[in-house]
């Protein structure tokens, strides 16, 4: 801080003015002895939806951790929203970031994790207020309000007393995705939303994802739900063994795989 | 009786054009052993009552003279503060000793798990003599704790301690000796339950509270601790009730003023020890079914979400049976 003024920091190299949110560049990530990424390479553009997917195993969960830092990746680089997630670099050199200025990035990250992972000791209006009251030192009135208006947003305006584990599957991830847009977040990380619910709870959860990318929000999103890929998403990823193996239009990669690692995935799945 | 009861509804309409089945009726099975066991029990329960009405060794009215004199009260009182007082201790101890533990500073780790390692390895009663004999160490403290001057005599205890020079003596009373022993021993039984507890949160939990951008010790404080209760607070009643009863090891500090001291020194200078250790269980059996009220409370408050959850499910189901 102290140093020199003038000196731009290296961790800022992408201009404010950049239209990429994630820039994920040579991105490494080992568990002991298995490398679970190999070089993952993408970019995901301000108000895009990215959608993921891949072989159970692959590395997407990993590699979306990795993303908001939940992981520190073992090689690579990765940015969000122009800044270098986890690290500050000053000359080539990289430091740490301390573990509140590491929170402090994941702010403006939401993230949607397959089990929802809902606070059972809170109401759900208590799940949506928390991180505004307590991260963001929102006052209560103004916290309730917004998290109100973000229920009935996804449907659930009547639930806000109701606690997480009187809720179907279907509603708790509608609860979780509300909770996360709380934070007034500019990405969000969707893992595998719809994979922990009855079949007939899936589309509740999807309209809701559909809404939300219609509006503008950059989203990223590990999914096995490929007619949600194709309508809602701007890019799709194929991800296998801890590479891009493939990506571009789904429309495209869907109908014309040039792979033939992606042909046999899509053969299972479709 | 089973005869006139309406049977019970089965759910949903009855199919049309086809007759409600009977009700079963059959006779229940008989279980004569049932009767065979009571009829013992019923017989050693009044054995019982009569040796406690008829043996003169209980001396029911002396018991009931000398069980609420004013010594006797002063040491219910000191069991009493002394429970308590270790108890809050030992849980802020034990829960600073198990997120120490948890916090993957090898530094930390290692202390806490010393800390628990010592203070679970030395059995209380040589814990309190030890305390209380720590005097040979050091005659002189050179520190002591702050406004000790106003606090100790507000607590209704003798002694001081001062900043430089204090005499051991002075600053180690006996009620200093047993708080520290059975507050350190306690803090390390509690972090073990602590960390129990804390290991029973889901990690997912902690994943979203960081996803959310809460640092570690909000997590901690909004996230993990309070769903560990659910786990941490009923070995903590048992935890509570074993160091109520543990207090009676004071008295080799020796501290005088406790609950079990008082009532066999009436005893001793009676010559008519019995009734007074009667009178002991009965004091301790007050206490700790006090206790144990306390407890069913506490833990019926900490199960709220779920007891909520439930009802919620029986209006569901009552609501999709409407
Ligand atoms: N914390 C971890 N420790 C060790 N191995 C892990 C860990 N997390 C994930 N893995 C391994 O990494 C691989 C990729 O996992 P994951 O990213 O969850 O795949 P996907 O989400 O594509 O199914 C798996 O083999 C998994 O066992
Ligand atoms: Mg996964």
């Amino acid at each position: 801080m102290s140093e020199n003024a003038s000196t731009v920091p290296d961790d800022h190299v992408t201009a404010t003015t950049d239209d990429r949110m994630v820039v994920a560049e040579n991105v490494h990530k080992t568990f002991g002895r298995l490398r679970v990424l190999r070089g993952i390479d993408l970019e995901v553009h301000r108000g895009d939806v990215m959608c993921v997917v891949g072989p159970s195993g692959s590395g997407k969960s990993t590699f979306l951790r990795c993303v908001n830092h939940l992981e520190k990746l073992t090689a690579g680089r990765l940015w969000v929203n122009g800044e270098l997630m986890g690290y500050r670099q000053r000359r080539g050199k990289l430091y740490e970031l301390h573990e509140t200025q590491v929170a402090a990035q994941r702010r403006g990250i939401g993230m949607v994790f397959q089990n929802f992972n809902l606070f059972p000791h809170m109401s759900v209006l208590g799940n949506v207020i928390e991180a505004p009251v307590q991260v963001k030192r929102e006052r209560r009135q103004e916290a309730r309000e917004r998290a109100l208006a973000l229920l009935d947003r996804v449907g659930l305006a009547d639930k806000s007393a109701s606690y997480p584990r009187q809720l179907s599957g279907g509603q708790q991830q509608r609860v979780a995705i509300a909770r996360a847009l709380a934070m007034r977040p500019e990405l969000m990380l969707f893992d595998e939303p719809t994979s922990a619910l009855d079949p007939e709870l899936v589309g509740e959860v999807l309209d809701v994802m559909r809404d939300l990318a219609r509006e503008g929000m950059t989203m990223l999103v590990v999914t096995h739900e490929m007619g949600f890929a194709r309508e809602v998403g701007d890019t799709l990823v194929f991800m296998d063994e801890g590479v891009v193996v493939e990506s571009g239009p789904p429309r495209e990669v869907l109908t014309n795989p040039r792979h033939e690692r992606t042909q046999a995935f899509l053969s299972k799945v479709l | 009786m089973s005869t006139t009861t309406e049977p019970p509804r089965p759910p949903g309409e009855p199919v049309p054009g086809r007759p409600e089945p009977e009700p079963i009726k059959a006779v229940p099975v008989r279980y004569p052993g049932r009767w065979i066991v009571a009829a013992i029990l019923l017989v050693l329960a009044g054995m019982l009552v009569n040796m406690l009405v008829t043996n003169d060794a209980f001396d029911w009215p002396f018991m009931l003279d000398n069980m609420f004199t004013e010594p006797v009260l002063v040491g219910v009182r000191t069991t009493l503060i002394l429970t308590v007082l270790c108890m809050a201790i030992g849980i802020l101890l034990g829960i600073i000793a198990a997120v120490m533990r948890l916090s993957g500073n090898p530094i930390l780790v290692a202390m806490a798990w010393l800390y628990t390692w010592f203070f679970r390895a030395v059995p209380r009663l040589v814990l309190c003599v030890v305390f209380g004999n720590l005097g040979i160490l050091y005659s002189h403290l050179e520190f002591g704790l702050p406004f000790d001057n106003y606090w100790m005599p507000w607590l209704g205890f003798d002694g001081d301690a001062r900043f430089f020079s204090v005499p051991m003596n002075d600053l180690l009373t006996a009620f200093m000796a047993a708080f520290l022993a059975l507050a350190l021993s306690e803090g390390a039984y509690m972090a073990e339950i602590v960390r129990a507890g804390l290991l029973s949160v889901d990690k997912g939990q902690t994943e979203a509270a960081q996803a959310l951008g809460m640092s570690r010790g909000k997590v901690l404080r909004r996230i993990t601790l309070p769903q560990a209760l659910r786990v941490i607070v009923p070995p903590s009643g048992n935890e509570t009730i074993a160091l109520l009863k543990d207090t009676s090891l004071v008295s080799a500090i020796p501290l005088t003023t406790e609950l079990f001291f008082q009532l066999q020194a009436v005893g001793n200078r009676t010559f008519n020890l019995f009734p007074m250790l009667v009178a002991a269980c009965l004091w301790y059996l007050a206490i700790t079914s006090l206790l144990m009220v306390g407890q069913y409370f506490l833990e019926r408050s900490f199960t709220k979400g779920d007891r909520q959850a439930q009802t919620g499910v029986k209006a569901m189901q009552s609501k999709a049976g409407a």
